[in-house]
């Protein structure tokens, strides 16, 4: 065999034709919401729907830079939504005490980072060093002391009310493209406005974002990453220094996170607990990347998107369900609106049963253990 | 000459066993050094050691003229000290390819490079096939380290070790469990390296036929001590050997 044909791997080459139709599911669902999120202001242009896909593209860069941790390097952390939380807030408290300017999201949402990054490199360079469960446990104190912290300090951070504040002009539903005559400009019905740009923003930081994970994963240091999870001691053996290897990056995705939450927080225009630093998101994003499958990053979108649709959606449909049976036994009340996360439970039973390493990772044959 | 790998009263204890003992012993390049010893003697203890794996309780080691006896694992491979290990070490969900390139990586000091494709870097690609092919493992390149039978395993731990191109080559039993026709390639692999004048192997190995084909030198350990050092001839035909390896005059001698 020859070197070059070795140089293109193509890892699944040998296993069978099963792990090929899973490759054309995953990337084909992949490439679907891709082209979905790509014309959501078109294809869905009612609000609910453009919150939805706003909150997808977020939480993809957040999932998959979760990933980054656990499914590749094998870190597990609790302090995600932390970082998350640091950049919302930085961008929050920028644009309300320095009013609705672009300067405010650079200096806020850069301190906010910068913040982050200070914080990623103290928790990593102290404690990366103890076993996987101590880190843990570290984790999830910062981030407990962060929330507690974020409520107390009530004149910067609103408590748990959070911050309400304005964004840009130019993001704003009033700032209209207009024609020669005065009128609204429309694409295919849809208004050209500062809402469709802030849409846009969303979409393309989030795009350029997870496009940086994927090309991380694939670098010769995606490679290492994984040397580490699959086995510490050799990689150190090989000349790997495991310590430096994981606080780096435990960085990059506390960076990543952080500039997430500044997408999420301008897209918002409110920040408080509850959608950015308290542990129930934290556990979402956990659910979103087992889901999804972990160590895959095309999982993120997978996990993401079932998890979203399901939490906005779920109950619409059990309602049209219910209507529909109303008729029948039993099935109304099962189907009442009221009892949807009871629905969600067994939905995530049934996905954990049959995709034990997630859907992405069993579709694409990561699955086996150990 | 400077020895390339020297350690000086090398002492460990574990509570108040000494699993090595005060050994004091240097190896010079282009010596393939064979160490036995029957099991519990201390001499997969005394790699860890000189590899960084454990740190000594007592002594120092030396490479060159440097001490290396505090720096970490991960420093020692850096400083071309490669070590292969005993019970298969794999990154078993890696590639077979993805194993070897690691370990050429190290090397070519690639590793923080984090926006590259690893994929496409040819240069490592390529160093990574030719190990392979040395190992002949290039068939089986692709799938991943934890579906290959435990011969292609014992290969792979020592392709990856040859990958590091380390100055310093400690094989720990490569061919234990291995079969009678795979043995060989990794005996070839290693009789290659020692026609290279330059490089220092040390070598755990229990089989008396690989011994005598390819030692210049046997060091024999025993309750972690050093109890005979030199030509396999001498050593072979000296009493405490004898007994060791025999289980002959246990008696008498105590």
């Amino acid at each position: 065999m020859t070197a070059s044909t070795i140089a293109t791997p193509t890892p699944m080459r040998t296993t069978s034709t099963r792990v090929t139709i899973g490759r054309v599911i995953v990337y084909g669902f992949a490439a679907i919401v891709g082209v979905c999120l790509l014309f959501a202001p078109f294809l869905f242009p009612d609000v609910r729907a453009q919150e939805v896909a706003a909150r997808i593209c977020v939480f993809i860069v957040l999932v998959a830079s979760y990933d980054l941790l656990i499914g590749y390097t094998g870190i597990v952390s609790f302090a995600h939504t932390m970082f998350f939380g640091l950049g919302a807030y930085g961008a929050a408290i920028g644009l309300k005490t320095m009013g609705r300017g672009f300067e405010a999201i650079v200096l806020g949402g850069s301190l906010g980072v910068l913040a982050a990054f200070v914080l990623a490199v103290l928790i990593g360079l102290l404690s990366l060093r103890v076993k996987a469960i101590f880190f843990a446990m570290v984790t999830l104190a910062a981030a407990s002391v962060m929330l507690v912290l974020a409520s107390q300090l009530s004149n910067f951070t609103g408590g748990e009310d959070g911050i309400t504040y304005e964004i840009p002009r130019f993001f704003s539903p009033a700032n209209r493209l207009e024609d020669g005559n005065g009128d609204q400009v429309r694409l295919f019905g849809v208004p050209v406005n500062g809402r469709l740009y802030l849409y846009y923003f969303v979409f393309l930081s989030s795009l350029a974002l997870f496009y940086l994970l994927v090309r991380i994963v694939r670098s010769p240091l995606g490679t290492v990453l994984q040397a580490i999870r699959e086995n510490e001691m050799r990689a150190e053996a090989i000349g790997y220094r495991v310590v430096a290897y994981r606080t780096s990056v435990f960085c990059i995705a506390a960076v990543v996170a952080a500039l997430a939450g500044v997408l999420r927080a301008v897209w918002l225009r409110y920040t408080g607990p509850d959608v950015t630093l308290s542990f129930d998101i934290m556990i979402d994003v956990l659910l979103m990347v087992v889901i999804g499958g972990m160590g895959t990053m095309v999982g993120a979108i997978v996990g993401v998107v079932i998890m979203t649709l399901a939490q906005f959606y779920l109950k619409d449909l059990m309602g049209a369900g219910a209507e529909a049976t109303a008729g029948l036994p039993l099935l109304p009340e099962l189907l009442n609106p009221d009892r949807w996360l009871l629905w969600l439970g067994v939905l995530f039973i049934l996905l954990v049963y049959f995709f034990p390493s997630g859907i992405a990772g069993t579709l694409l044959g990561k699955g086996g253990r150990k | 000459m400077t020895p390339s790998i020297r350690t000086e009263n090398l002492t460990i204890r574990f509570g108040g066993h000494a699993a090595v003992n005060n050994v004091t012993c240097a190896f010079q390049p282009g010596e393939l050094t064979v160490i036995v010893g029957p099991n519990g003697a201390g001499k997969t203890t005394w790699f860890n050691l000189v590899s960084g794996q454990l740190k000594p309780t007592e002594g120092r080691i030396f490479k060159g003229g440097t001490e290396i006896t505090r720096l970490s694992a991960s420093a020692r491979a850096k400083a071309g000290i490669g070590r292969a290990f005993q019970l298969t070490n794999l990154f078993p969900k890696l590639t077979v390819l993805e194993n070897v390139r690691l370990a050429v990586q190290a090397k070519a000091g690639q590793g923080p490079s984090a926006l590259r494709n690893a994929a496409s870097l040819t240069h490592l690609a390529e160093k990574a096939a030719r190990v392979l092919e040395q190992t002949r493992l290039s068939s089986v390149a692709h799938l991943p380290a934890s579906a290959l039978p435990h011969g292609d395993q014992r290969k792979l731990e020592v392709a990856m070790l040859a990958a590091m191109e380390p100055d310093i080559f400690m094989f720990d039993e490569p061919t234990a469990g291995m079969s009678v026709d795979e043995a060989p390639v990794i005996l070839e692999l290693i009789a290659d390296l020692k026609k290279d004048r330059s490089k220092t192997i040390l070598l755990v190995e229990h089989k008396m036929d690989v011994v005598r084909a390819l030692a210049d030198r046997i060091v024999v350990l025993h309750n972690g001590e050093l109890v005979a050092d030199g030509r396999p001839a001498e050593v072979m035909a000296l009493p405490i050997v004898r007994e060791i390896y025999l289980g002959v005059g246990a008696e008498e001698v105590a």
